[in-house]
């Protein structure tokens, strides 16, 4: 059963005063509890691809079902994690926390509940009146998903998690991202590293170089050499060498 | 007959100083300081209400923005001492012509300050609020207006500056109080030590209030450590 799930979405953008299409026909979806890593080169539409599957912005066609209802901005089913950490600077950790689940109309003893448990779950209770300048990257990084989980989402959209982390930090994180997984929550991760990829996740989704098109979508269990595999298929996407929409030599 | 000895240029000091002093003590300086201050104020809180909202949305929504542009530069370089005749005929002579002068004056480093604030918002910010399921009120209110908040403090700093220059011709417009009436009063009976008393106050209670503010800056950076 899948949880969350995109059909033809296709998005285009105005650059001066010219259409530049950034993603066609794009279909996928995810189920509970697995991790869908999502890869592609730069400006492939990575970002734009997780705007589409949270509702913020509308594809010019096709559709995103959340647990089968059209989606919606601000859905309490989905938390999203952005490319950079997006910290509020004027609020404290524990109030950027609170951020994310502010708009939801949970009492005041729920929320503290919930923030507290976010910022246990990262390991951050030490630091939660900190503001963010006081923050390293990793912790910044931390915050963020304290802020997503603190939501209780079903489903977890990650844009490029780990691109400012040390290799310990990307360790941490990445334990963090399994465990919600094991809790039962779907993740769509993005990401330009294969190995963060193939140790993550549970399928991959590789998109061709701009305009984004799905270049493959499959599990990985049972790839003979995924790292071989996954960075050719990578190298094609950006090459732009494909024939279809899936790669015959991967399937 | 014999005019009085113009007391231009002033040999010494002395006499303002001594009359500053005076006007103090009988109270008469602080009286009109603080009809000026009142008016200055109410006219700031007049134009922080309008400015501030206007700015927001002028900020959020571009399109609001280009349309009302040639109209805001129009009227923004009228001086604000022209509109004292429309004042006086549709406020007639009094308090509300000279706060309204002063609202006028100080209403634009907020708006476009605010404004200008508003439209460099990062826009993930943006995104982020519409994530968690924020509205557009919500937005303005928990986004928007603390992150413009250091240049609304500046603007609010400007608009002060720019009170306090007006508020003296504007109190020339037949009210009979205040620093600016005082000022003419002391000309009208050729108390040159009182005038030159007048100006210094003026000058004191300018650089008292900017310092207030800069106080109440400082006060609020320190207040919120972590704040950008
Ligand atoms: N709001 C926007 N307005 C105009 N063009 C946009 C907008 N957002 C994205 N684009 C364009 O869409 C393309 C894809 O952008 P996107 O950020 O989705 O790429 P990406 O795959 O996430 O890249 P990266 O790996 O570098 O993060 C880019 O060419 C970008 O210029
Ligand atoms: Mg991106």
């Amino acid at each position: 059963m899948s949880l969350l799930s995109a059909e033809g979405l296709s998005k285009s953008y105005f650059i001066h005063g010219r259409r530049v299409p950034v993603l066609m026909r794009v279909s996928m979806e995810v189920a509970a509890g697995r991790v869908l890593a999502v890869l592609g080169p730069s400006g492939a539409g990575k970002s734009t691809l997780l705007r589409l599957l949270a509702g913020l912005e509308p594809p010019d066609e096709g559709h995103v079902k959340l647990c089968g209802e059209p989606i919606q901005a601000g859905h309490p089913a989905l938390a999203l994690m952005f490319q950079d950490p997006c910290l509020l600077p004027w609020l404290s950790v524990r109030e950027n926390v609170r951020f994310g689940i502010r708009f939801m109309g949970l009492s005041g003893a729920e929320s503290q509940r919930r923030v507290d448990e976010a910022l246990a779950w990262v390991g951050l209770q030490e630091v939660a009146d900190w503001y963010p300048h006081q923050l390293s990257g990793g912790m910044a990084q931390r915050v963020a998903l304290a802020r997503a989980l603190a939501r209780q989402p079903r489903v977890l959209l990650l844009d490029e998690p780990f691109s400012a982390l040390d290799p310990l930090a990307r360790q941490a994180l990445g334990a963090l991202i399994r465990r919600a997984a094991g809790e039962g929550i779907g993740v769509v991760m993005v990401t330009h590293n294969v190995e963060e990829a193939i140790q993550l996740a549970d399928e991959v989704l590789v998109l061709t170089a701009r305009p984004g098109r799905v270049l493959l979508h499959q599990p990985l269990r049972g790839w003979e050499a995924p790292h071989l595999s996954l960075r050719q298929a990578l190298e094609l996407a950006a090459a732009g060498r494909w024939v279809s929409h899936h790669a015959p030599a991967f399937r | 007959m014999q005019w009085p000895a113009p007391p231009w240029p002033p040999r010494s000091p002395g006499p303002s100083l001594e009359a500053l002093y005076h006007l103090i003590r009988e109270g008469v300086l602080p009286y009109h300081a603080g009809v000026s201050l009142r008016r200055v104020l109410i006219g700031l809180g007049l134009a922080t209400g309008a400015g501030v909202p206007l700015g927001l949305a002028l900020g959020y929504f571009p399109s609001l923005e280009r349309i009302t542009a040639p109209i805001l530069q129009l009227v923004r370089t009228i001086s604000p001492l022209s509109w004292m005749p429309i004042a006086v005929i549709a406020l007639g002579i009094g308090d509300r012509a000279v706060i309204f002068l002063i609202a006028v004056a100080s209403v634009w480093p907020i708006l476009l300050n605010t404004a200008s604030g508003v439209r460099h918002l990062n826009r993930n910010w943006l995104w982020l609020a519409r994530s968690v399921g924020a509205s557009t009120p919500h937005i303005l209110i928990h986004i928007a207006i603390p992150a413009v908040w250091p240049q609304l403090f500046a603007g609010l700093r400007m608009a002060l500056g720019i009170a306090w220059v007006v508020l003296v011709p504007a109190e020339m417009l037949g009210v009979s109080s205040g620093l600016g009436y005082f000022l003419l009063d002391t000309r009208d009976r050729l108390s040159y030590s009182e005038l030159m008393a007048a100006i210094l106050g003026i000058g004191c209670v300018g650089l008292l209030l900017d310092a207030g503010i800069r106080a109440l800056e400082a006060c609020w950076r320190r207040s919120g450590e972590g704040r950008a």
